[in-house]
């Protein structure tokens, strides 16, 4: 009953992180989606993975969703998809009905598993040492990416080269209009 | 976990699944296509999780999810830090308009 509610509680906030048109509504409603896993994650004895995704999930995401859509901005935009609307549906219910034949008839072993810190601890850092490293090697290749993406934003190319373009051009004007007037000075003193 | 248990979150991750690939396929704006992707990632973690503890193997599952969601979390700050980006340069996050660019 418990995983009931849970389930459903889950699946109403991601129905409404899709649905809402607020972009910073859609993100709490994600960190909702996010808390209401780890709650599940942790009944089903993932503890570290209940705590990383609370903290992750929740957390950071929900800091980077709320970061972005203040400095991007609220955008409405009319609520007509690319693909028609029954084309979208028959597409996911045609994958949701595929994978469901396939993984509903798992069968629960009859004794419950024991959650081990031992067993999680052996896996990640001796088993899928590979894991690990491909971990460190992802965050720093984000954080590269990111500081590659938003570094060109402090100095953005249309602004600081239109600000040097108009620089240049007003003081060929002003070169002009000097010529000009000491033209028209020296005219003056001729005649 | 009882079998029923294990239907009911099997369900869960199924309905994940489905709204994380109707996101994708009908919203239009940046922000919420990257907030589909992020529950389709979630159904992926809450399955893998599912398996691990159906398959008596939790320790795996569990390393398995926390690589699912360092790979989720940095796709996350790309995605996010390109719309951020594309707004700034082309003005909008309307996926349809950026179809219609022209390179």
């Amino acid at each position: 009953m418990l995983y009931a509610c849970l389930v459903v509680i889950m699946l109403f906030f991601a129905v409404q992180a899709i649905r809402e048109k607020r972009l910073i509504m859609s993100a709490v409603w994600l960190a909702g989606v996010s808390a209401v896993l780890s709650v599940l994650l942790y009944l089903m004895d993932a503890y570290r993975v209940a705590v990383i995704e609370l903290s992750v999930g929740a957390g950071l995401v929900t800091v980077l969703f709320v970061f972005a859509i203040n400095i991007s901005g609220e955008e409405a935009i009319a609520a007509r998809s690319l693909l028609p609307r029954p084309v979208s549906w028959g597409l996911v219910i045609l994958s949701v009905v595929l994978l469901g034949w396939f993984i509903l008839h798992l069968e629960s072993p009859a004794n419950a598993p024991q959650a081990d810190d031992a067993q999680f601890t052996a896996s990640l850092w001796e088993q899928r040492g590979l894991d690990v490293l491909v971990q460190i090697v992802l965050i720093f290749a984000g954080t590269l990416g990111l500081l590659g993406l938003l570094a060109e934003a402090k100095a953005p190319l249309e602004y600081s080269v239109a600000k040097a373009v108009t620089a240049e051009r007003d003081r060929e004007l002003q070169t002009l209009q000097d010529t000009a007037q000491s033209n028209e000075g020296a005219e003056g003193e001729n005649s | 976990m009882s079998s029923d248990e294990l239907n009911i979150v099997l369900i869960g991750v199924l309905g994940l699944l489905g709204l994380g690939f109707y996101g994708l396929l009908a919203l239009r704006n940046l922000v919420k296509l990257v907030i589909a992707l992020q529950i389709l990632v979630k159904a992926a973690i809450l399955g893998l999780v599912v398996a691990g503890n159906a398959g008596d193997n939790i320790g795996l599952s569990q390393s398995l999810a926390v690589t699912v969601i360092v790979a989720d979390t940095v796709v996350a700050v790309i995605a996010l830090a390109l719309v951020v980006q594309i707004r700034r340069r082309v003005g909008t996050m309307d996926v349809r308009d950026l179809a219609q660019l022209q390179g």
